[in-house]
């Protein structure tokens, strides 16, 4: 089915063949989850980064289905266990609005629940809802265990209310969402040992923790020596080092599984393109480029590409909750289909740069070398394609 | 004003309002200010703050229910900020921000919340939320874009002036019987509009048109690299909404 999807050429080919399955039978992501280990990841930020670590390491243990792709809603979920029957384990990377509903058709052994900061608020309206269906789904769950960051206050509130949870202290760039209490709408204070509310939603003391890259867990405490770049993956991996030891992982293999992981669908690849060596990083949103704006190399010139199609939502405001001040004196390209409204963005932080909207097309301004390219989502594939292709 | 006094432009509730990245209209004023040698000092006022009751201009963002319902309680705190901002300074108010500075606002349970009072206009809740690009007419600065997403219908009184005339999109959503939908609402001391985010970064004409109100004097033009294609990016077409749009009344 994927091969027919490729062939008439409809992209990625897991979606297609999911609404394919999905429309012979309404009940096949329910039948086609039994009898498997099902585990969930969800959040704003790094979803497909945590999924591919939780998959690697349930390797060790037997076959996994994996969205590998990121098709992260039912539709993908089905093509991903269609595409391995035999896999005993499934690792779901799921949307935050379809959580509830895959969760209710796979009946998940665990939930990771990453971050909740603001994505795309002409389509998801507020982070605070986005949360409240989240609840919903860890209440309606109560057999499942739920891995919930510590230190990110929307997680924790949609967490609250989880029978079986372990908390985890994945650290978070980004706090604006969030300054007030998502429970009461109070401010948060903030203190030595993390967060806490008047009204009493506090931090809770979490189960895994990081000490700089020392992973601490029950019975773990390794280094984290990973190949993919930045602060925020040391929290993606400690995640999903927590699903993974507590699913029956070996800490050691999960640790050496999760570190080896050196691209994830195209993200943190390095691609030769003429006389360039591209990195290549997706960020989607405010948070998102908080984490990414620290993986950048401070020499390099940088090309961001910026898409507002549906899946990057068509609302490009949150350009300005983007901290481009921190690119001056870099050289930089403005791209993408919405390059204007970024050049405009850019001019404001004090940043010189050219605009293209074609990315590859950006970068004949620039000196032969290593150049970082963010893009956000459709952006980012469309390049990451065009490159396949050349390559 | 002197011509060589600074201007102070003071973000209101950023914590609270701003959801939709709306501190970048305070960025847009105060860079255009600095480009043509004028000194400007941004200031933002947050919950725990005593706000600041002599800036020049003010800014007020959009937010949730819960968050704009903790807004108009705080003004009402600050009697001093809201006889400023009745009389004495220019204020930019977007989506949320506008409608709690009316007479009243309904949230989505029908429930009536009374506003800060500032604007005879009454908002109640859409049947749908309002969501997309928004293209206007305003008099004084011309077209304007910008990207709405609300769920207010706000109703403005007879002695109220919109900004601007819709030409697509829903705005105050009060198009009906004929008439063209308005956006926002223009008084000597409050421009209000629901087009949210960093509109001044998309309609430069509206951000100097504030300036040159507070200044008092004409400003010099400025060339931004990329604003031509911004906002032919957006207004493509509008001429042709506007002949449908005119068919349709
Ligand atoms: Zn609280």
């Amino acid at each position: 089915m994927s091969g027919l999807s490729r062939r008439v050429g409809l992209g990625g080919g897991s979606i297609i063949g999911g609404r394919v399955t999905m429309a012979l039978d309404p009940d096949a992501l329910r039948s086609l989850a039994t009898r498997r280990q099902v585990v969930l990841v969800t959040g704003t930020n790094g979803k497909t980064t945590t999924s591919h670590m939780v998959a690697a390491a349930l390797r060790s243990l037997g076959l996994v289905a994996h969205n590998a792709s990121g098709s992260n809603m039912a539709d993908g979920a089905l093509a991903a266990l269609t595409d391995a029957l035999d896999a005993e384990w499934a690792v779901l990377e799921v949307d935050e609005l379809h959580l509830a509903g895959v969760a209710s058709a796979t009946d998940p052994a665990a939930m990771v629940i990453l971050n909740l900061t603001r994505d795309q608020l002409d389509r998801a309206a507020e982070v605070r809802r986005t949360a409240a269906a989240i609840a919903r789904a860890v209440v309606a769950h109560p057999q499942t265990t739920v891995f919930a960051n510590a230190d990110d206050p929307m997680v924790v509130w949609a967490a609250s209310e989880a029978v079986r949870p372990v908390w985890v202290g994945a650290g978070s760039v980004w706090r604006s969402d969030t300054v007030g209490c998502p429970s009461c709408g109070r401010s948060l204070t903030e203190s030595a040992t993390g967060w806490h509310c008047e009204c009493g939603l506090t931090r809770p003391s979490p189960s895994w923790w990081l000490e700089d890259d020392i992973a601490h867990g029950p019975g773990v405490s390794s280094r984290l020596a990973l190949s993919l770049p930045g602060q925020f993956n040391l929290g993606n991996a400690l995640m999903a080092l927590a699903a993974s030891v507590t699913a029956g992982v070996e800490p050691e293999a999960a640790i050496a599984k999760i570190s080896a992981l050196s691209r994830v669908a195209g993200r943190y690849a390095r691609i030769q393109y003429g006389r360039h060596t591209l990195r290549l990083l997706l960020a989607k949103n405010p948070a998102g480029w908080a984490a990414t704006i620290a993986m950048l190399d401070g020499s390099r010139p940088v090309v961001v590409a910026v898409n507002a199609r549906e899946a990057d939502g068509r609302d490009t405001s949150w350009l300005w909750d983007v901290e481009f001040e921190r690119l001056v004196g870099r050289v930089v390209a403005a791209s993408g289909e919405r390059a204007a409204d970024l050049g405009v963005r850019l001019s404001y932080a004090g940043i010189p740069h050219v605009t293209n909207t074609d990315p590859l097309a950006a970068l004949a301004e620039f000196l032969e070398g290593e150049v970082d390219v963010v893009a956000n989502y459709t952006a980012f594939h469309s390049l990451y394609r065009r490159l396949e292709r050349a390559g | 004003m002197l011509p060589d006094s600074e201007v102070s432009v003071c973000t209101l509730l950023p914590d609270v309002l701003g959801t939709y990245s709306d501190g970048g209209n305070a960025r847009v004023l105060c860079s255009r200010l600095r480009w043509r040698g004028i000194p400007a000092r941004q200031v933002t006022c947050t919950v725990d703050q005593q706000p600041p009751t002599s800036c020049d201009i003010y800014l007020l963002g959009g937010g949730e229910d819960t968050s704009q319902l903790f807004a108009t309680e705080w003004l009402r705190q600050h009697p001093q900020l809201c006889n400023t901002l009745a009389d004495r300074s220019l204020t930019l108010a977007v989506c949320a921000g506008m409608q709690i500075l009316g007479v009243s606002m309904a949230d989505v349970h029908g429930r009536e919340h009374v506003g800060v009072g500032l604007l005879n206009i009454t908002t109640t809740p859409r049947r749908r939320r309002a969501t997309g690009e928004v293209v206007s007419r305003s008099a004084e600065v011309g077209l304007l874009t910008g990207f709405e997403n609300h769920r207010g219908a706000t109703e403005l009184g007879d002695d109220v002036r919109p900004l601007a005339h819709v030409l697509s999109g829903v705005g105050n959503g009060d198009g009906r019987f004929g008439r063209r939908a308005t956006d926002g609402v223009r008084t000597d001391h409050i421009i209000a509009t629901y087009m949210h985010g960093p509109v001044l970064a998309r309609n430069p004409a509206l951000a100097d048109h504030i300036l040159a109100s507070v200044t008092g004097s004409s400003l010099t033009e400025i060339d931004l690299p990329d604003q031509r294609a911004l906002r032919e990016s957006y207004l493509a077409g509008s001429a042709s909404q506007t002949m449908r749009g005119g068919k349709r009344g």
